[in-house]
């Protein structure tokens, strides 16, 4: 369980986000919102990123300011652009990264590779240079770089923007099979509209908190 | 370099990269301080037979020296011009000796075990307050974003383009410069969400 207590941030003399009280117990929550209604900030607030400037952010009951290793070990993150996450040169390499930080066994790294691989059937891209793969490859490999450190929570922030049609439907269905909790925030209509959850920000604030067959039409209502 | 691990199961290729590199150093040492041509030929061979040994094709071989073949038509000209035909030879083929030497190096090892093997190697420097794992990741990050700043300055030079300024070096560096930076702060963040102790 994910609980926010009175959170606001801003960047220098810009507030972000105004007081947002609110506990994430549900396993889907989607987060939707129009460009800068804090919604990124929210998200990076969910496993240290970011520290709120004021009030708290408790993981499983781990503060963030006060253990944000403990809490990036629990917290997965997945960016938009997965240029921008994948680290090592090689499938493989990248893989590795994450779980050699978290000090996993070289057996363990080796196991956990080959699972993931196996899952989002890349094996034939174990040792391929990852800066050749195709856009949905990239995200389905930066997803899988957070998955193989073993979170229990995976927030993702706008992860099919980038991807066409059918890589989008692919990434889709990888987070649909996912066992953790997942906290995606995404522009994405279909693909939240069977979540538990949805949280519609405005102007640094939940304005709508309720099941997508409610919070969507609202949301569409709001934007219009 | 980006993309030169070559995979194979040779002995070159399941030797780990610090005896490789040791022996890169060594070898690269002694092809300067040799002053034969038949030496430095010689080399070149068992080089050359390495690669057979450790299964590369000649197209790898040749991928080596193509980026450097006018550097080194250059050297050749030059040396011949100012001493003669043998010294060229000379010149030429030990640049050449060594940079095959240095690909077999890159050819057979992972980035990821040479980073390993460099920050290793790089724990004396520690208690002058260099941080081996960081020099590790700052190698790795070049290797990786070489290719992601390659794309970045193509998708600037063509918008410039349509907009009918592809000769304006400061209508292209600027908005990369702008891009490489936020890409920074991702990449910092994304790091960070991985766990890296710095």
């Amino acid at each position: 369980m994910i609980e926010i207590r009175n959170v606001s941030h801003s960047f220098g003399d810009q507030p972000i986000l105004h007081d947002i009280s609110l506990t994430l117990s549900e396993r889907r929550i989607a987060i939707v919102g129009a460009n800068g209604s804090g919604k990124s900030t929210f998200a990076r607030l969910l496993n240290g990123l970011l520290l709120p400037t004021s009030g708290e952010v408790l993981v499983d009951g781990i503060n963030t300011e006060k253990d944000g290793k403990h809490v990036r070990a629990k917290v997965g993150f997945v960016f938009q652009n997965p240029d921008n996450q994948i680290v090592f040169p090689v499938v493989e390499e990248d893989l590795a990264f994450g779980m050699k930080n978290l000090g996993f066994s070289k057996e363990t790294i080796e196991e956990k590779t080959v699972e993931i691989l196996t899952r989002y059937d890349m094996n034939h891209l174990r040792e391929h240079p990852a800066h050749l793969l195709s856009g949905g490859q990239k995200q389905l490999l930066a997803i899988a770089g957070v998955l193989v450190m073993d979170p229990a929570y995976l927030v993702l922030d706008e992860p099919t923007t980038l991807l066409d049609l059918r890589n989008k439907r692919r990434v889709a269905a990888a987070l649909d099979a996912l066992e953790q909790t997942v906290i995606l925030a995404s522009h994405d209509l279909d693909l939240i509209a069977d979540y538990d959850r949805v949280l519609v920000f405005e102007n640094g604030q939940v304005v709508i908190d309720d099941v997508p067959t409610n919070a969507i039409p609202a949301y569409e209502k709001l934007m219009s | 370099m980006l993309d030169m691990y070559s995979p194979g199961t040779s002995v070159l290729h399941r030797l780990t990269p610090g005896p490789k590199i040791f022996a890169l150093m060594g070898l690269g040492t002694a092809l300067f301080l040799t002053e034969s041509t038949y030496v430095v030929a010689g080399a070149l061979m068992c080089v050359l037979a390495l690669y057979r040994l450790a299964a590369l094709s000649l197209r790898q071989v040749w991928n080596q020296i193509r980026p450097v073949l006018w550097l080194l038509i250059l050297f050749f000209a030059l040396q011949w011009w100012l001493s003669g035909p043998m010294l060229a030879a000379f010149v030429v083929l030990r640049l050449a000796t060594l940079l095959l030497l240095a690909g077999l190096v890159t050819l057979t090892s992972r980035a990821s075990d040479m980073i390993d093997a460099i920050s290793h190697g790089l724990k004396f420097l520690r208690p002058i307050g260099v941080n081996p794992a960081k020099v590790g990741l700052a190698i790795s990050l070049t290797l990786r974003f070489i290719p992601v700043l390659a794309q970045v300055t193509a998708e600037v030079r063509e918008a410039q383009k349509v907009r009918g300024l592809e000769r304006s070096v400061i209508a292209l560096a600027l908005p990369v410069a702008i891009r490489t930076l936020k890409m920074a702060e991702d990449i910092s963040d994304a790091i960070d969400a991985r766990g890296f102790k710095s």
